[in-house]
């Protein structure tokens, strides 16, 4: 019983010691960073200041934030639609191929994803992979010019993330009890209605997790758009990265991830009013999370 | 000629609202139905009773237009709706476990199918408001179905799929989810219910109580095929072969052989004994047959309160378990054979004591024995 105790007395503080180190220090640090002044020879100085939040409410700043969360809608609009079906088709296969299919989507991400953008680009650049096929099959005359336009930046990030929408939507519709489309069809409802009425709710808190876990690092992962969208498509991710390793800027660059960390917690509390607020199985899926 | 035509066609409607035509259904090559023919009376109770993949919730997918036939007919009213969508059929479902809507509130559960036929508002909350009455849930209409015990989800199903004023509702083993004190009380209710509404229920079911306790008919069904159609009584105590008097309640059977036989009576031999029976199946002499009698039609004397020992089985008493109504007795006979015999208590016994090993000699009321054509 004592040592019961002694072990559930030392988990917990492991744990809240692990998160203490790891999460709430550098967030605090990066919090009380961004208030302070840039130094060419020590990376910060005193005083305190308001002047690096200033900068981040400069207009090109705020171009490149709402760029970023352009891409990061689109990026995650686009995911969502490819995956949503992909997860539906997936759930309805026999029990035994889904694990292998299930496999078969993760066995790439075992690689490192900066290969996996090196590979993107031999596919779609001017005489890649994807151009020659297409020219050779005749779909097209001229080579698309994909590789450093946003197109690019946008095949790498839905590349990147599709799985990351497709698992929590595909766990939704699996545990699904596929009853409730028989008994929607029983009481006279047609496709539309069953999908709109009966799948989408339930199976909302899967769509919620997946657009979290797509929408936010979209605006972090700043080697995709280094990579695949060349110079002119920064996003909130590049930006960060150029202020803290390129301009040594410690205290904007803290500052510029400050607004990263708001619209995280926004789009969080946004998730839990909409999984408190919508239905019984949310709050069941939000309890077990 | 007219209105011949007329009063058939009114005889048909009143007499039966489907008629199945050799129905037959596969799933990946295995039969799942094969060649079924049944009709269903209008207004009637009737109980599909089987064992799990005996083929009984694919007939009434197929009924309800879930499933579609890969051959045969299905007549609604005269009409073939063999290939009709479900939202086309009078024909509603009270599904396993009830499959209620977890992300909408009991009214909007009971709504759903009069909100997809785009009835006024007013007039979907009169109804809902009337069927939620019917089944005593008009308290609870705000609540969400994970806020409910088994038995108002149950009732909420039952509200849901009767609001859509179904000539036929079907009910997929809708007691199974129930504790046994709830699945009582819900037989009674489901049965009073449909005289209420006077509409056809099929209730699917592996549990044969139920059944017995519901049903106007069962359709006893196996590999499917079906085995025998009779109300519970004929089920019960005619039934067709081994298998449905052994799905149906307990039976004794015993490897007999007709020394004798005329169209009314038979003689078959027994323990070394002989025992006149009468001659329903038409047996013959030299015939080899099965001998069926329930436990509780068997009265166990002892020795020595008999004088005269002909058309009995003497047995030794094995084993001995009072059950509070009842007494159950495990008996051998001299050739071995198992006999199980339950015993009332009433004013001709009100001790019912048997001693293990105890002597003792089994008669029944002559013609509740069942004699069948023999099988392995």
């Amino acid at each position: 019983m004592r040592n019961d105790r002694f072990f559930k007395l030392f988990s917990i503080s492991l744990l809240s010691l692990w998160l203490v180190i790891f999460a709430l220090i550098p967030l605090l640090s990066t919090l009380g960073l961004s208030f302070l002044s840039v130094d060419d020879n020590h990376f910060f100085k005193w005083p305190l200041t308001l002047a690096n939040y200033g900068q981040v409410l400069d207009p090109l700043f705020l171009h490149i934030i709402s760029r970023s969360l352009y891409m990061s809608i689109f990026t995650t609009l686009i995911c969502l639609l490819l995956a949503y079906p992909f997860a539906y088709i997936l759930a309805q296969l026999p029990a035994g191929v889904k694990p292998f299919l299930l496999c078969l989507m993760i066995i790439p991400f075992w690689t490192s994803s900066i290969i996996r953008i090196y590979a993107i680009m031999a596919l779609i650049k001017t005489r890649g992979i994807l151009n020659t096929v297409l020219l050779h099959v005749g779909i097209i005359h001229q080579p698309l010019h994909l590789l450093f336009t946003q197109y690019a930046v946008f095949i790498g990030l839905v590349y990147n993330l599709l799985p990351y929408m497709i698992l929590p939507i595909y766990t939704n519709i699996d545990k699904l009890d596929k009853r409730l489309i028989d008994a929607a069809r029983d009481l006279g409802a047609n496709r539309l209605t069953i999908f709109l009425k009966i799948l989408l709710p339930i199976t909302l808190p899967g769509i919620l997790a997946g657009v979290i876990l797509v929408f936010l690092p979209t605006m972090t992962l700043f080697f995709i758009p280094d990579l695949l969208g060349g110079a002119q498509s920064m996003l909130l991710g590049n930006l960060i990265n150029v202020q803290m390793l390129t301009l040594r800027n410690w205290p904007l660059g803290c500052a510029t991830s400050m607004v990263l960390t708001c619209l995280m917690f926004v789009f969080l509390g946004l998730q839990h009013y909409i999984q408190q607020h919508s239905s019984s199985t949310g709050k069941q899926a939000a309890g077990q999370r | 000629m007219r209105i011949r035509w007329l009063l058939w066609g009114f005889y048909e409607v009143e007499n039966n609202i489907i008629e199945i035509k050799s129905l037959s259904k596969t799933f990946h090559g295995q039969t799942v139905l094969n060649n079924i023919n049944l009709n269903i009376k209008n207004g009637e109770f009737l109980t599909i009773l089987g064992p799990s993949g005996c083929g009984k919730t694919t007939l009434l997918r197929l009924l309800s237009g879930l499933e579609l036939a890969d051959s045969g007919q299905i007549f609604f009213k005269n009409q073939d709706i063999t290939h009709w969508p479900p939202q086309q059929r009078e024909i509603k479902t009270v599904f396993q476990s009830f499959a209620l809507f977890p992300h909408m509130t009991v009214f909007d559960n009971v709504a759903f199918g009069l909100k997809i036929k785009k009835l006024a508002k007013n007039v979907i909350e009169k109804r809902v408001d009337a069927a939620l009455k019917m089944v005593k849930l008009e308290s609870l209409a705000n609540r969400k179905p994970s806020q409910l015990s088994g038995g108002q989800q149950q009732r909420v199903a039952i509200a849901r799929a009767v609001v859509n004023q179904p000539a036929i509702l079907l009910l997929d083993e809708p007691l199974s989810a129930l504790d046994y004190q709830l699945r009582k009380n819900m037989q009674f209710e489901l049965k009073s219910l449909q005289q209420q509404l006077g509409i056809t229920f099929i209730l699917v079911t592996h549990d044969q109580e139920e059944a017995l306790t519901m049903a106007d008919r069962i359709v006893v069904m196996k590999d499917g095929n079906i085995e025998q159609v009779g109300t519970p009584r004929q089920i019960y105590e005619e039934p067709n072969n081994v298998y449905i008097a052994k799905f149906v309640g307990q039976a004794n059977i015993f490897d007999v052989t007709v020394l004798e036989a005329n169209q009314h009576n038979v003689v078959v031999s027994l323990e070394n004994r002989t025992f006149l029976l009468t001659n329903k199946k038409g047996f013959n002499k030299g015939d080899k047959a099965l001998l069926l009698l329930r436990p509780e039609d068997l009265h166990v004397l002892g020795s020595n309160e008999v004088n005269d020992s002909g058309m009995m089985i003497p047995a030794k008493v094995e084993q001995f378990i009072y059950k509070g109504s009842t007494v159950d007795l495990i008996l051998r006979s001299a050739s071995g054979q198992k006999i199980s015999a339950t015993e009332f208590f009433d004013e001709d016994d009100e001790k019912l004591e048997y001693a293990i090993g105890e002597s003792v000699l089994i008669e029944w009321v002559p013609g509740w024995e069942v004699l069948l054509p023999y099988e392995e």
